[in-house]
């Protein structure tokens, strides 16, 4: 176990050290202080002096080394547009993105579990067969579509009724179209303060209306990958000898689903899973942008707009961590719980 | 590929008996998606003749004729069948212009990924060792950010380097480039894992012995025989690309306005959306979404045809 920790943990430092040279790559060649520092009046020559003293003429590796160790206490300068630490205009928009990405992993885990199973079990029943097909137009639909049409119906309307007005379902579908469904699809509301500088939108009723079209449109995208993912992997645990075993034995098919193959079904489920619930992160970018929740992928989108790069930095470096942290713990979980991984050696 | 009936069966008898033939006759849904993705890359290609304007001649603009509705919307322009844009394009012209610009883009960039996928795929399965260990670390690495995340970052550092001006002329190739980039580890991994399932085998051992070069073993030998599982996903990886590529031109990393592609379409109608002009926005999102669906289908159904395991394991 303690050999398998820490070679986990070296392949965490090594993805880190290589995202943390990519991240000063792009500084070193993008991004330069001077010209932020001084007016276009300064003088060559003091630029020169000033760059010297700055230490900017360095060799590559020596101006590294300072960025490193810069990057492990947290301090990656000062963003242009915002003239503060970037680590604390990061830390402010943290906490939108992360309720963000909890919200959606709760809906799909939620949504994907049940369905996922049921599809499973009942793999020809016409409510299996209608989750598969809409899992796979979900596939098919980008994420900020998703949002646009959610905000379309939800927050807006539509200024036209296609719809047979004069029976029930036609009325209620063209009043549906038509009328707004009164959900906030701009922002984030009046969070909540925590404490620092978090504010939560979850300990409100209105907070929580705020967060819902961005939470359903973040999931749209992970949702129909799960579904599929779980059924896929409890049909073929279905096949297993041990559940025709536990069939012959009479245990009841609820206990022999739940209890006995749904534990067989969610191995690769954490694997899988576990990595795709951090790459939500890069999808919030783009929820972000249409719902303009003030979260960090819409920080790094402006950030880019005004070439803020030591922002753009921090930012790679931050979710590059937050990545790294998802990925290993998604690995140890599943070392821990798959009695078959030899944890001593590669994971299986 | 298929099954052989005999040695001397012509590559259209060999078609007709085969077992892929067989099983799209069966399949309504395959049958389906393949017409409506047919018809939709001849409305593409053939753009220029059918669209009733040009939407990059600034002559043919009318910025009075903005925002008309569809024509079955009151107020609508018979003139414009499916309305018209914020600067007053013809919608259907644009989408079907729009829709060969996402086409193009998404073919070039599996093209590119291929190259690139199929490459490595090759040289890590077939060399082994350090080779390996290295290009799938990278890989490893680089699926672990998800590829929606790299393409971004990629494409923000190239707008960061040309310039906005430089990066919307170039759009189309840096594209193709940024997304091939992004997405070369799934090839590689599948080419990998088929490589290392030929290798063992006899035919490998026997051209090895006859002193055939590495290179022509991998992509005279090997390369064919692992081409099925190539086929499957490079039809899901094409809806991938063109997703991606609608995704980044969302944000405005993209194709320009003057020259849109579905995803700059649905942008610039974005912006429109509270004005109450949805179709801008709704009408080409709902062409990318059965484009992208149908390449979907003809992908699962081909998986499931030629290599029903293919995503497991």
């Amino acid at each position: 176990m303690i050999a398998f920790l820490i070679k986990r943990l070296f392949h965490a430092l090594l993805v880190m050290f290589v995202i943390s040279v990519i991240a000063f790559a792009i500084q070193d060649n993008l991004g330069d202080p001077i010209q932020q520092m001084v007016g276009q009046s300064v003088p060559e020559s003091e630029r020169e002096a000033l760059r010297e003293e700055l230490g900017l003429n360095d060799p590559f590796a020596v101006q590294y080394l300072r960025f490193a160790a810069n990057a492990v206490q947290f301090d990656f300068g000062y963003s242009y547009v915002f003239n503060e630490p970037t680590t604390d205009v990061i830390l402010r928009h943290l906490p939108a993105t992360l309720e963000l990405v909890a919200a959606s992993t709760f809906l799909i885990i939620a949504l994907s579990i049940p369905i996922g199973v049921y599809s499973a079990i009942k793999p020809r029943a016409w409510l299996s067969r209608f989750f598969m097909g809409v899992s796979i137009i979900g596939i098919s639909i980008p994420v900020f579509l998703t949002a646009i049409v959610l905000i379309q119906l939800f927050a807006i309307g539509v200024s036209w009724s296609p719809f047979p007005a004069d029976t029930g379902w036609g009325a209620w579908l063209n009043d549906l179209l038509t009328t707004d469904g009164g959900m906030p699809a701009y922002g984030r509301g009046d969070p909540v303060p925590v404490f620092g500088t978090w504010e939560t939108n979850f300990a409100s009723l209105e907070g929580l209306t705020y967060l819902v079209l961005p939470a359903i449109s973040l999931a749209s995208i992970m949702l129909p990958l799960f579904i599929r993912l779980i059924r896929a992997e409890m049909l073929e645990v279905l096949q297993s000898d041990y559940v025709k075993f536990a069939r012959a034995k009479g245990i009841s098919p609820r206990r022999i689903y739940f209890l006995h193959a749904l534990k067989n079904t969610m191995l690769p489920v954490i694997t899988v899973g576990g990595v795709q619930i951090g790459t939500l992160v890069a999808y919030t970018i783009l929820t972000e942008t249409v719902f303009q929740w003030p979260g960090m992928g819409l920080m790094f989108l402006d950030a880019i707009e005004r070439s803020d790069i030591p922002l753009i930095v921090t930012y790679l470096m931050i979710v590059g961590l937050i990545f790294v942290i998802t990925n290993t713990l998604v690995d140890l979980i599943y070392g821990l719980v798959n009695p078959t991984v030899k944890l001593t050696g590669k994971p299986a | 590929m298929t099954t052989t009936t005999s040695p001397t069966a012509t590559r259209w008898e060999r078609l007709r008996d085969s077992y892929l033939l067989y099983s799209f006759k069966r399949d309504l849904i395959a049958q389906v998606s393949l017409l409506v993705f047919i018809v939709l890359v001849a409305a593409a290609v053939l753009a220029p003749w059918l669209a009733p304007m040009n939407p990059y001649d600034l002559a043919q603009i009318d910025i009075l004729a903005s925002e008309l509705p569809p024509f079955w919307i009151d107020g609508s322009d018979p003139a414009y069948v499916m309305g018209t844009d914020s600067q007053g394009r013809d919608l259907l012209s644009t989408i079907l212009y729009g829709a060969r610009v996402s086409l193009i883009i998404g073919f070039g960039a599996v093209a590119m990924q291929a190259a690139l996928g199929v490459c490595f795929g090759l040289l890590a399965g077939y060399l082994g060792g350090r080779v390996d260990a290295f290009l799938m670390r990278l890989a490893d690495i680089q699926l672990s950010f998800s590829t929606l995340m790299v393409a971004i970052v990629v494409g923000a550092l190239f707008k960061a380097i040309f310039g906005g001006a430089t990066y919307s002329a170039y759009a189309v190739p840096l594209l193709v480039l940024i997304i091939g980039l992004a997405e070369w580890p799934q090839y590689a991994r599948t080419v990998r894992a088929s490589v290392l399932a030929e290798k063992g085998k006899e035919y490998v051992d026997a051209a090895r012995v006859m002193g055939l070069s590495s290179r022509r073993i991998m992509f005279r030998h090997i390369l064919p025989n692992t081409l099925s599982p190539i086929f499957v996903i490079s039809t899901v990886q094409v809806a991938n690309a063109i997703i991606s590529e609608a995704a980044l031109s969302f944000l405005g990393l993209g194709m320009p306005e003057t020259q849109p592609s579905l995803g700059s379409l649905i942008k610039s109608g974005f912006d429109y959306i509270q004005s109450g002009s949805w179709w801008i926005t709704l009408i080409p999102g709902l062409v990318l979404v059965i484009l992208v669906l149908v390449i979907n289908l003809l992908g699962d159904w081909l998986r499931d045809v030629l290599n029903p395991r293919l995503y497991k394991g």
